[in-house]
């Protein structure tokens, strides 16, 4: 070691070891400290997304288990998939139109986007029940093979999602008609804002994933 | 698919009926009547000292972190005493069952008692004391008033709580599981396992698995955002940086938990083929998927006491922690490698030779930082001031112990010899002996460690020692001879034996469990001795052991604000800088404190939550259905409330700092 290094060391423990009379230990004031909503909100995101993750992985083993039953390519309807889609993409469109409303302050218009966003979100919701009714009808239940278990289990706790979404809307479309657009509910606004793009964000992959290359299979 | 020996169903009690109350086991009836008359006589002296409006004012609707922090604690504490009465009777059983003899346990009712064993130790044990103890200390390490989500936090709690009340009900309501603490499928199938025991546990991990996951997202949100100015993350305590990685695993392993129970419900309910031996169904992607989560667990629960040990080797040595920023790294690195090991449990599996030395090998590899760990907390010893008091002795007596853990744990991680050791006594032998001589152990030094601080007295030594060597001797003598069996080829899980020359081993294990039941009395007994004795033992100081956190800076037990004014941190350790550049405490000048207000919503919906569950396990489906909307109205009419916080008015703070004033001197 040399000799200046050693002499830095020195005086940095002299340095530590002096006492600071003037040095504050304590606040004085009042102390605040940051909102931990949004991340916590992420959080809560990422653990959620680790459900879909566990789904995913299911889809991804058993996907291909028909067990003598129909394929993805026997069952899907791409063009009602298509349609679907659409739907989500424009709600998450919508939701953004709602959130620049909400940083202007118009109450009345941003309330106008959220239900425009409702309104995209329950047509998803809709085609999705039918699209379902319409395959146990055929006789694709998801007790028929591992691939349809899983298929109806990714896809349906994406939809439940969706209508979780759905409710969380309304509740919030009352909350800012009673109060307002004060901070509470701006923090709302913008957690379930994160939460319905979240579920876009999987849809992508349940679109893909599951549709498109199951079509193809 | 739905199985064709189901018992009929009524619509108004599913499949409840007075069969499920088993009055002709002679065991349970008695357990039964004297948990009935303990929790009568409960009840009387509550409502007798008219505690009711204390309970629900102070406690139960309370969102205070401290309060959360030993409810916690005293559940882990109620739980301990149901687990070890299990492993008590197992310990019995195997050690009398012997060439022809049956013992006194028949088989379904034995395969009940190991399974709830494993699901209590873990997840109504440990991880309530764990979590007990991150909730108590984070925010006061910090310098924080609470935690980010004080009503998260309470829910949280009461979540857990519902998910041990559906196991304890198991035992008076119908039977639980059969079938091991990890529920594996084909055996827990609906097919093999029709009853409702798979059922209790699916949904007691359920509810208590949603506590656990938000309790995750709390804890870490509190650690990112509410650190005192100038805590940098390298001056944080190193309890909080490893109770910050267990949290960031629970966050990253209990959605997977709940995903794997929830496609074997739907496997039971809705006959649905994902672990199903037939239609195309795998029952080892619920046993990849349940490691997935299952092996992470195991490192939530130790991070935290390997920070209990890291806090106690500082303060008990007078020193500052050697390897600070390594201690940092080897944590982290453990938290990254535990998510890359849980094919190890089933290197039976027959994934190929790649596949389980790839596993193998990152499984040695964790040894490397904890080796790391165990160094740095000798080389901190190491020409240290050492205070052997309690939480020093059980240190030592973990770093011992849980070196013979790891090496044995070693041992099992090479694929060969696990062919041979899988599911043998000796896995057993390996894994209580991580559990109890790391877990327990660093639990036994954080609660003898941090009790002045939560209580505002010590814990009696002469009883604690007493539980110490008791719990220490009692440990090897109960699993040392595990090891032994388990290398000559016995199994896990058996409830008699044919060959009369292992019974030995057997009864030596058994006066192991008798004097860990010692260890388990003395310390009771410690905790009585203490509250009688705590005039003599009190702590006016806040700081009894001379220690270094910032916990130690406020006074024993802590104002419901913890901190009259926001500490500064300068340094690592610091009220051991404060204390070292002569900070005085503030007397004056005191301001009125925002807190956060107090809120039954989180009871209310962990009560539902238990209603709910108990349809769910009996098939009562209408009372599942109403607890179902109502969980979701309780919810959305929670939201509503936009008054959560107060404040505390300057006159009270003024009032508790003067009386603090006023015992410092009276001590001086």
């Amino acid at each position: 070691m040399s000799a200046s290094v050693t002499a830095d060391i020195a005086a940095t423990d002299a340095a530590m070891e002096a006492p600071t009379p003037g040095r504050d230990f304590y606040v004085r004031g009042e102390h605040h400290p940051e909102n931990g909503t949004l991340l916590g909100f992420w959080l809560y995101l990422m653990s959620d997304c680790l459900v879909f993750a566990v789904l995913f992985a299911c889809y991804g083993v058993l996907g291909r288990s028909y067990a003598a039953g129909p394929s993805g390519a026997d069952l899907f309807d791409l063009k009602l998939v298509a349609i679907n889609t659409g739907f989500l993409l424009a709600s998450s469109i919508t939701y953004g139109f709602a959130m620049l409303e909400m940083q202007q302050n118009h109450k009345g218009t941003t309330l106008f986007w959220l239900f425009v966003t409702g309104c995209f979100g329950a047509s998803f919701l809709a085609l999705e029940l039918y699209e379902f009714w319409h395959l146990i009808h055929e006789g694709a239940t998801p007790q028929r093979s591992a691939f349809l278990s899983s298929f109806f289990t990714l896809v349906g706790t994406h939809g439940l999602h969706v209508t979780f979404g759905c409710v969380w809307l309304v509740t919030l479309m009352v909350q800012v008609v009673k109060h307002g657009l004060i901070p509470a509910n701006r923090r709302r606004l913008i957690c379930l804002s994160m939460f319905w793009h979240f579920l876009d964000v999987v849809w992508i992959g349940v679109f893909t994933f599951v549709y498109l290359m199951g079509s193809l299979a | 698919m739905t199985p064709a020996h189901q018992a009929p169903e009524s619509v108004l009690f599913g499949r409840l009926s007075l069969e499920a109350i088993p009055y002709h086991e002679p065991i349970l009836l008695a357990t039964f009547a004297v948990a009935a008359l303990g929790g009568i006589g409960v009840l009387a002296a509550v409502t007798y000292f008219r505690l009711w409006g204390w309970l629900w004012r102070d406690w139960i609707t309370s969102i205070d972190h401290k309060k959360i922090g030993i409810m916690y604690m005293i559940l882990g504490l109620i739980m301990l005493l149901r687990g070890f009465a299990d492993a008590l009777m197992m310990r019995l059983q195997q050690a009398i069952a012997f060439g022809g003899a049956e013992g006194y346990l028949p088989p379904h009712h034995y395969d009940q008692i190991f399974t709830a064993h494993g699901v209590i130790m873990i997840f109504f044990v440990a991880m309530p004391f764990v979590t007990g103890l991150m909730n108590y200390l984070v925010p006061l390490q910090i310098g924080a008033r609470d935690v980010a989500f004080p009503f998260l936090n309470n829910f949280s709690f009461w979540m857990t709580t519902a998910g041990a009340i559906l196991v304890m009900l198991s035992l008076f309501v119908g039977e639980f599981a059969t079938t091991g603490w990890l529920a594996y499928p084909p055996l827990s199938g609906i097919y093999s396992s029709p009853g409702v025991g798979v059922d209790y546990y699916i949904w007691a991990l359920q509810i208590a698995g949603v506590g656990t996951t938000l309790s995750g997202v709390n804890l870490i949100a509190t650690i990112v955002k509410m650190r005192a100015p100038g805590m940098t993350m390298m001056r944080m305590p190193i309890f909080t940086w490893t109770s910050l990685c267990s949290n960031v695993l629970i966050v990253a392993s209990f959605p997977v938990l709940g995903a794997t129970l929830a496609l074997l419900s739907l496997d039971r309910y809705v006959g649905t083929n994902f672990f199903t031996n037939d239609l195309g169904g795998s029952a080892m992607m619920y046993v990849n998927l349940i490691w997935i989560w299952g092996h992470p667990e195991v490192y939530i629960l130790i991070l935290p006491a390997f920070g209990v040990f890291s806090e106690v080797t500082a303060a008990f040595c007078g020193k500052r922690l050697f390897g600070y920023a390594s201690m940092v790294y080897a944590t982290v690195v453990i938290t990254i490698l535990s998510y890359l090991v849980w094919l190890h449990h089933f290197f039976t599996m027959g994934s190929g030779a790649s596949v389980n030395s790839f596993f193998g090998i990152t499984t040695m590899i964790i040894s490397i930082p904890t080796g790391a760990k165990i160094f740095n907390w000798l080389f901190t010893m190491y020409k240290g001031r050492i205070r052997f008091d309690l939480p020093m002795m059980w240190t030592v007596s973990f770093m011992i112990t849980f070196t013979i853990g790891g090496m044995t744990g070693v041992l099992l991680a090479v694929p060969p010899a696990d062919f041979v050791l899988h599911n043998s006594l000796f896995l057993i032998a390996h894994f209580h002996n991580v559990i109890i001589g790391g877990v327990l152990f660093g639990l036994f030094a954080g609660i003898y460690f941090w009790f002045p601080k939560a209580f505002g007295f010590r814990l009696d030594p002469f009883w604690g020692k007493v539980s110490f060597w008791c719990w220490t001797v009692g440990f090897y003598v109960a699993f040392m001879p595990l090891y032994v069996l388990g290398l000559m080829g016995v199994t896990r899980r058996m409830s008699k034996f044919d060959d009369p020359s292992l019974q030995i081993w057997f009864v030596i294990a058994a006066i192991g469990a008798l004097m860990i039941l010692c260890g388990i009395a003395a310390f009771l007994m410690q905790i009585f001795v203490s509250i009688l004795r705590r005039e003599q033992l009190k702590d006016t100081t806040g700081d009894p052991w001379n220690a270094r956190t910032l916990e130690w800076s406020t006074s024993s037990p802590p104002p419901a604000y913890n901190f009259a004014f926001t500490p500064i941190v300068h340094d690592l350790d610091a009220w051991w800088d404060m204390k070292r550049r002569d900070y005085v405490r503030p007397t004056e000048g005191f301001i009125p404190i925002h807190m956060p207000k107090n809120t039954g919503a989180g009871f209310v919906l962990a009560v539902i939550a238990t209603v709910a569950g108990f349809g769910l396990i009996w098939h009562i489906w209408w009372l599942a259905a109403a607890g179902f909307v109502a969980l979701v109205a309780t919810a959305i009419v929670h939201t509503f409330n936009y008054k959560r916080d107060f404040h505390i008015p300057a006159s009270e703070v003024v009032e508790t700092e003067n009386a603090r004033t006023r015992l410092l001197a009276a001590r001086a």
